[in-house]
């Protein structure tokens, strides 16, 4: 009877966890949608950001960290808020999706994306 | 400063409830509208220490039982956003869950005299949680606030047991949704930071003050003499808890 009840508990305890997924994920970014689609080229010429961007994210963060400046073109926030795309409902995708702007590459080259295990991956209002 | 904490109750604390209530209120309905606008600017310059951020905290006004203020650090700090991990027990998840704030309470063992008071990190001018950390990820910035840096932070949790405040946190799983403002995450030890983001975009509050509805807490600039803080300090007798150990805090408190 015991056993029973915990497969139980178990089993809805999946199905919640599932259910909670199902409504947490966003469908699939459409191309245009992210404000980076309309601009000419990032903080810096396009083929510069390629290569460099982390050390421009690296260099800020410990700025921001110790010195509190965060009036900065360079912050992560920021790399967010203009590269995340909207789904079909208009809701953000995020930018660590499979696919979206960061994974996309990241993935591909087998770089490890360790920013989102803190940060947003979207815009969260505050 | 420091002052015998079994000192018989001096009357004129009383009348910190109302002088320091109006001053918080002056403080807090302006920071309110700052801390609601996004677009409050941005720090551009680098933090000086020409100001030294603190609290005051009127224990005579801290309500046993009431969690306004940890309530609202969770909120604003993303605590509530890490449920307790499957499988774990209610006593190893309370004891060891993130808390910015805990609620403490203090008993004059001569007296029976009973203090509510939230303690939280002390932001000590010589902090022991700095003087521990091995990669320097603990560390004191140059307007008073003792924070992590978690780019740097190894997990090693070895400021957590030099912290003589219990301040300090580890963050043992996945944070299930990750604030903009205030980035957390598994792997790192964590603690009360002043509210570092409104520090740096230009509010004037902290969350905890902001929802104490009895007015205990008062945030400021504890080096200019005309901030509420500085004012409520002239003129109250304050303690820092556990002053033996001179680590000068930057949070001190009335009537423990």
């Amino acid at each position: 009877m015991k056993g029973n009840f915990g497969f139980s508990l178990m089993l809805a305890l999946c199905l919640g966890l599932f259910a909670g997924l199902g409504t947490a994920q966003a469908g699939e970014g459409i191309e245009g949608t992210a404000r980076a689609d309309g601009l000419d080229a990032c903080v810096a010429p396009t083929a510069f950001m390629r290569r460099n961007h982390f050390e421009l994210i690296k260099h800020q963060r410990d700025i921001t960290v110790h010195q509190g400046i965060r009036d900065t073109d360079n912050s992560l926030a920021g790399c967010v808020d203009c590269h995340v795309r909207k789904d079909a409902q208009g809701n953000h995708v995020p930018v660590n999706s499979p696919g979206e702007f960061c994974a996309g590459c990241h993935q591909y080259t087998g770089a490890t994306l360790d920013c989102f295990s803190c940060h947003a991956t979207k815009p969260t209002g505050n | 400063m420091s002052q015998p904490t079994d000192q018989p109750t001096d009357q004129r604390r009383r009348d910190f409830l109302a002088g320091a209530g109006a001053a918080a209120a002056t403080v807090v309905a302006p920071g309110v509208f700052l801390n609601s606008v996004a677009s409050a600017a941005p720090r551009d310059t680098a933090v000086t220490d020409d100001v030294r951020y603190g609290m005051l905290i009127d224990t005579a006004k801290c309500a046993d039982g009431c969690s306004d203020c940890v309530t609202a650090c969770e909120k604003e700090n993303g605590l509530d956003q890490l449920l307790k991990p499957e499988g774990a027990s209610d006593e190893i998840w309370d004891m060891q869950r993130p808390r910015w704030i805990r609620e403490v309470k203090l008993r004059n063992n001569l007296t029976g005299r009973v203090t509510s008071l939230p303690m939280m990190c002390q932001h000590c001018e010589h902090p022991p949680c700095v003087d521990v950390c091995p990669t320097g990820a603990s560390f004191r910035r140059a307007d008073g606030i003792v924070m992590v840096d978690r780019h740097t932070c190894i997990g090693c949790r070895y400021c957590m047991m030099a912290c003589p405040y219990n301040a300090r946190s580890f963050i043992h799983e996945n944070v299930r949704f990750k604030i903009t403002a205030a980035p957390r995450g598994k792997g790192c030890v964590e603690s009360c930071n002043l509210c570092v983001q409104r520090r740096d975009n230009g509010g004037t509050t902290t969350a905890c003050q902001d929802a104490c509805q009895q007015g205990a807490i008062v945030f400021g600039d504890l080096k200019d003499p005309n901030s509420a803080v500085s004012q409520a300090m002239a003129r109250y007798p304050t303690v820092q808890i556990r002053a033996d150990l001179k680590l000068n805090t930057g949070v001190r408190y009335t009537d423990v």
